[in-house]
């Protein structure tokens, strides 16, 4: 467990950096994309809420893992989703410009 | 927990390339012309992850989980096909759904192992809930707010700060507390209720003009309570996912604060918003230039250089489309259109940009305000439709004002002025705009989308 710990602080230590030298690279232009994608990317956490429901271990927590499960699957969904119908919607003027 | 280690190593090396496909998928993001690979990258990142995660040998049961995902692809869907102008909305909801799984695994967590938490545990898990069950009522306050379900001016009372102060406190000492002993599981509902509460308590003061940050915040406070969740479960992809997204939002709210010239505590705890009782007394007496829209056509075609100052009034007005005619039309008889877009402008980081895409409006067109502000003295015409605060010059010279210091857009600099509005009223900031008075300065007193399509069939009507 605390070795555990200490890798684990590591590993979000260096998220951390990571995310924000990438995401200081992004264009302002897509700053709303970038929101919704970095949401779907953050309901990863089913993970979490589909091992707590598959474990079956109480009924409470699989009311509360089903329920989970929903919220997150409903962001990865429709966040994929709408960050692509958004991304497509940009063209540049360059090859029809007049 | 590690009865199985070979499934155990498949799983983690899943999650190590979906971890690596998650950060390509946001660095792919730095561009138009790439972004869509970073669509894919993460759609695959996330099947590997969650299919990996089936693999889990703690699963005896996959009934419960598949109406799970069933059930939540059908309430994503119909959310992810929402316009461009309900974007904020959907994002702050999106939020709150978020938060509400990383609380509710939390919860369930800590029922499963009290009284046996260790002490770290305890903590990261009291972090967990505190920030999933802020984030969740803030987010859903936020979004009420955004679809205009709840009102968008501040709500204050006396005393205000000191109420969320003294609710924050009780949460965290409830959380020491809880860590120091864990047999006292009692204190687990009131840590998450007041954390819920104080959620609430939060968002309400803050007026429609701050939702860019406040929604930047709270994405990044998803993103936190999700890594948080991530060291209780001991899940590697997770922290490093929420922490991507915490840093994301958080880089976002510094944009959003800076680009309106205000501390996030200032944002958070400065009711920002309450009309002046002065203004709505002064601005009758001053009188202003009007024009027609042939009289705005006319000056429009003559003109060399024009510049669009697209706000979110042209939004809430549906005129993009009608705007995206004008910019076709200008083009046509050879006058350079471009768009100014300042940082704040609409409802959430990078608003227009999407409502103007949406409208076809070529990309390399939208222009940032810190590109974009050194041509407004070369400028023939500069357009303002649907932006206010972001326009006024008294942010420059007016140290009594409340958006002093705000970096603005330098529309008075520029040749002529029009701006398109229905009337005279005071915008978010609720205060009076100077550059309307000016004599460079022409008011164009109608609806965006109507006056638009009339400035457009005037130039098509003409030679």
């Amino acid at each position: 467990m605390g070795s555990n710990l200490i890798d684990d602080l590591f590993i979000f230590m260096l998220a951390c950096f990571i995310g924000f030298e990438v995401i200081r690279h992004v264009s302002p232009l897509l700053h709303t994309p970038l929101m919704s994608l970095t949401n779907a990317l953050d309901a990863i956490a089913v993970v979490g809420a589909i091992v707590l429901v598959g474990e079956r271990k109480s009924t409470f927590a699989t009311v509360l893992g089903v329920i989970a499960i929903v919220a997150a699957t409903s962001n990865v969904v429709g966040g994929f989703f709408i960050t692509d119908r958004m991304l497509k919607m940009f063209k540049s003027s360059r090859p029809t410009k007049p | 927990m590690n009865e199985f280690a070979g499934s155990q190593y498949v799983i983690e090396a899943i999650y190590l390339i979906a971890s690596a496909l998650f950060i390509l998928s946001l660095k792919w993001m730095s561009s138009p012309t790439t972004a869509r690979h970073g669509i894919w990258a993460g759609e695959i990142g996330m099947v590997l992850a969650i299919a990996g995660t089936l693999l889990h040998h703690g699963i005896v049961d996959w009934k419960w989980i598949a109406v799970g995902l069933v059930l939540g692809s059908g309430i994503g869907i119909p959310l992810g096909m929402v316009q461009m102008t309900a974007v904020p909305q959907r994002t702050a909801l999106s939020h709150a759904f978020g938060a509400l799984c990383v609380t509710l695994v939390g919860t369930a967590e800590f029922y499963l192992r009290t009284p046996n938490v260790p002490k770290f545990m305890m903590s990261v898990l009291s972090m967990e809930v505190i920030l999933g069950g802020l984030t969740f009522t803030g987010s859903l306050m936020a979004a009420g707010k955004l679809q205009e379900i709840l009102p968008q001016r501040p709500i204050t009372y006396k005393g205000q700060n000191l109420v969320n102060f003294l609710l924050f406190s009780v949460a965290v000492g409830s959380a020491v507390y809880l860590v120091l002993h864990p047999e006292a599981k009692q204190f687990f509902p009131l840590i998450v209720g007041v954390s819920l509460i104080f959620g609430v308590l939060l968002v309400i003061p803050i007026g429609g003009a701050d939702m860019p940050t406040v929604i930047s915040l709270l994405n990044s406070y998803a993103g936190l309570s999700a890594a948080a969740m991530g060291f209780v479960l001991d899940n590697k992809l997770l922290i490093i996912a929420g922490a991507l997204d915490g840093s994301s939002g958080l880089i976002l709210s510094v944009i959003m604060s800076k680009a309106m010239n205000r501390s996030f505590t200032n944002v958070l705890f400065g009711a920002f918003g309450q009309v002046q009782a002065a203004a709505a007394g002064g601005q009758e007496a001053k009188p202003v230039h009007s024009a027609t829209a042939e009289e705005s056509a006319a000056i429009l075609a003559a003109a060399n250089k024009v510049v669009i100052v697209p706000g979110y009034g042209m939004a809430v007005a549906q005129a993009q489309h009608k705007v995206r005619e004008l910019y076709d039309i200008l083009s046509k008889k050879g006058v350079e259109v471009r768009f100014a877009i300042h940082p704040v402008a609409g409802r959430m980081p990078g608003h227009m940009n999407v409502l103007l895409a949406e409208a076809d409006i070529p990309y390399d067109r939208l222009i940032e305000m810190d590109e974009i502000n050194g041509d407004f003295p070369q400028t023939d015409v500069a357009l303002v439709i649907g932006a206010n605060d972001v326009t006024n010059p008294a942010a420059r010279t007016d140290a009594a004002s409340p958006i002093y210091g705000m970096p603005i857009l330098d529309v008075d600099k520029a040749h002529t002025v029009m701006v398109i509005k229905r009337s005279l009223s005071p915008g978010f900031a609720g205060i009076d705009n100077p550059l309307y008075y000016l004599d460079n300065t022409l008011m164009l007193f109608g609806d965006a989308k109507q006056f638009v399509g009339a400035i457009v069939r005037e130039l098509s009507g003409g030679h």
